[in-house]
């Protein structure tokens, strides 16, 4: 295309909106870094790490059902992988925490290319019961094996040590998820932006058609499990210190199914919907406790009402564009060319500038 | 001269039935090569084994003097053999420049390690990939739509976002089906110009195609099938005039 220069606007530095977005999103970080400063109820800081850990393994799901279109029912084998690893070399054999998360890793990397390899090639819905097994196999395991402890699980799993620090309190892991969090939307947010981003996608929207672009869509449908085994795993291996014992029964098609319950009603592909849709999955029903035994109810019957209204989620990707559009208008700027600074298109857009 | 992309008695059978049957054409450098024939003559099956869809039942593929016979169709248009499809399959909940950055998915950076820290790198081959997609879609005149999401364009605009994918590749040989099936007269115009463009760059172009005034008009050879079979082949104007193909096809067309 050497004799077609497409003439592009060089990118603003200054824009309201892109200015607006960075303090807004300062802002969300700063308060939820703040929690634990505001409150010291061990019950709402427990709540919030619950979500937390949601928001990790959301965020590891959206790889596999939000970018690539995959509908994995058996996730939580992955953060069960990840935390029997952790429970069972920092009890038996002693390793730290930090050191655990490795083997954690490669045995989910493992698995994921033993379950993925001869089923990804499947459909959406055959892919679906596939995982639906393979989540129950892996609890069934936990449940029978001796090195698993059984129905009663691992208990006494020692603290994480980050090099001399002893991270003990609901408050320190609090900030271990936090950082977790964060390190997770960026990873995601990364590869959204990167080549198999938009290969998942393309998968996602018209497998064949993703063909034609030379998308190897096995290889790719297979990263997308591996990349969500990865982040379900790492943290299942914070999990168990946090909880210092655990047990098949966190593990199970439940957990599985909240999961994608955070990814749906967030909205599928969104990293701020996926996180916000974990947060409301999370607190939701501790909200409506005072409901007592309806409080599920009330959540099905909102969560239905949720999927009628807004059926790609509460914060769909793309879901500030009107808004962006508006803003930006308002402020007498309009967006040429996607060089000129309209990151929410894409999620990340290469800069030129640092 | 080798032909840039040739079929060696070309047959597929589906069950008892030969969808196509001994085809034997070859598309050599710089041509315009159109496909025509009836609904049903086997156009869009010879595509589909062309490009790795479907696997011939017997015969086989050249491209560039190597078989490419029966390969994955990703792994075919890693070799420089890009198609649109009949139907329009963009990726609807993507932004148009996605769908185009998409379509140059094998120049793009695939270095875990550079994509997760965002690395100097990375961003560069970024950049200049978002310059070549704003490049094609300039060249198919859709550049002002690239945020807006495939699935909202016109049909026609579709069509032409579909070429943009296809060029952001630089292939080798672009196999159109039927571009200017189903659109308005204006956007005909607009396509056939963009084909001509693409022909112009020196890419060799195979299209099927029910328009025949278009044919006539931008095509350099002309291949007719007919139930599987090539009933004629040649230039336009000496196509135009067989007797055969009048029978089949444009004797029909015309009354």
């Amino acid at each position: 295309m050497a004799t077609e220069t497409a003439v592009l606007p060089t990118r603003s530095r200054v824009d309201g909106f892109r200015v607006l977005r960075a303090g807004l999103i300062v802002a969300l970080v700063v308060a939820a870094a703040l929690v634990p400063q505001a409150t010291q109820n061990q019950y709402y800081l427990g709540v919030a790490f619950q979500a937390e850990m949601l928001m990790c393994l959301a965020l590891g799901l959206n790889i596999v059902v939000g970018y690539a279109g995959m509908l994995d029912l058996g996730f939580a084998a992955f953060f069960a992988i990840g935390a029997y690893t952790t429970g069972i070399l920092s009890t038996k054999e002693h390793w730290s925490i930090i050191a655990s998360i490795a083997p954690g890793v490669l045995i989910a990397v493992v698995c994921a290319l033993i379950i993925g390899f001869p089923t990804l090639r499947l459909r959406s819905d055959y892919l679906a019961v596939v995982t639906l097994g393979f989540g129950e196999i892996i609890q069934t395991i936990a449940i029978n094996l001796n090195q698993t402890g059984g129905p009663t699980g691992i208990y006494a799993i020692p603290a994480l040590t980050i090099g001399s620090v002893v991270v003990e309190s609901n408050t320190g892991y609090y900030y271990v998820f936090f950082v977790l969090v964060i390190v997770f939307a960026i990873f995601s947010t990364r590869l959204r932006g990167s080549r198999l981003g938009r290969a998942w996608l393309c998968i996602r929207e018209d497998e064949d058609a993703a063909k034609a672009m030379g998308i190897n869509t096995n290889h790719y449908k297979l990263y997308a499990y591996m990349f969500g085994a990865v982040l379900g795993s790492i943290t299942g291996s914070l999990y168990a210190p946090a909880l210092t014992a655990i047990s098949p029964a966190s593990f199970g098609f439940s957990e599985s199914l909240l999961i994608v319950m955070a990814v749906a009603i967030g909205g599928l592909g969104s990293i701020w919907g996926v996180m916000f849709g974990a947060a409301v999955v999370e607190i939701f029903p501790e909200v409506f406790r005072s409901f007592a035994q309806a409080r599920l109810l009330v959540f099905g019957i909102a969560l239905v009402i949720l999927m009628v209204v807004r059926p790609r989620g509460l914060f769909p990707e793309r879901a500030f564009q009107g808004l962006g559009a508006r803003v930006r208008s308002r402020l007498g700027r309009t967006v040429v060319s996607p060089l000129s600074g309209a990151g929410e298109a894409l999620v990340s857009l290469p800069s030129e500038e640092s | 001269m080798t032909a840039v992309l040739e079929t060696d008695h070309l047959s597929l059978q589906f069950g008892g039935v030969n969808a196509l049957s001994d085809l034997s054409i070859e598309v050599g450098e710089g041509a315009l090569h159109a496909i025509i024939g009836p609904n049903g003559a086997g156009k869009t099956s010879f595509f589909n084994c062309l490009t790795g869809y479907y696997k011939p039942t017997s015969g086989a593929v050249r491209f560039q003097g190597a078989e490419v016979t029966g390969l994955d169709a990703a792994k075919v248009a890693a070799l420089g053999i890009r198609r649109t499809f009949q139907n329009i399959r963009v990726f609807p909940k993507m932004s148009v420049l996605e769908n185009v950055l998409a379509g140059g998915h094998l120049r793009a950076t695939s270095n875990l390690l550079a994509i997760t820290v965002a690395s100097r790198g990375f961003r560069r081959s970024e950049r200049t990939l978002h310059h070549e997609a704003m490049a094609s879609l300039e060249f198919v005149g859709l550049a002002d739509q690239w945020n807006n999401l495939a699935g909202d364009l016109p049909y026609g605009m579709r069509k032409r976002m579909e070429l943009a994918r296809v060029l952001i590749a630089n292939p080798v040989v672009v196999l159109l089906d039927e571009p200017a099936a189903g659109v308005s007269s204006v956007e005909r115009e607009e396509l056939s110009r963009v084909i001509r463009r693409i022909h112009d760059r020196g890419t060799c172009v195979v299209m099927i195609e029910h328009d025949v005034d278009l044919v006539m008009e931008i095509a350099t050879d002309v291949t007719v099938l007919d139930n599987g079979r090539i009933i004629a082949s040649g230039l336009p104007q000496d196509v135009r005039t067989n007797p055969d193909v009048v029978r089949a096809y444009m004797g029909r067309k015309r009354k």
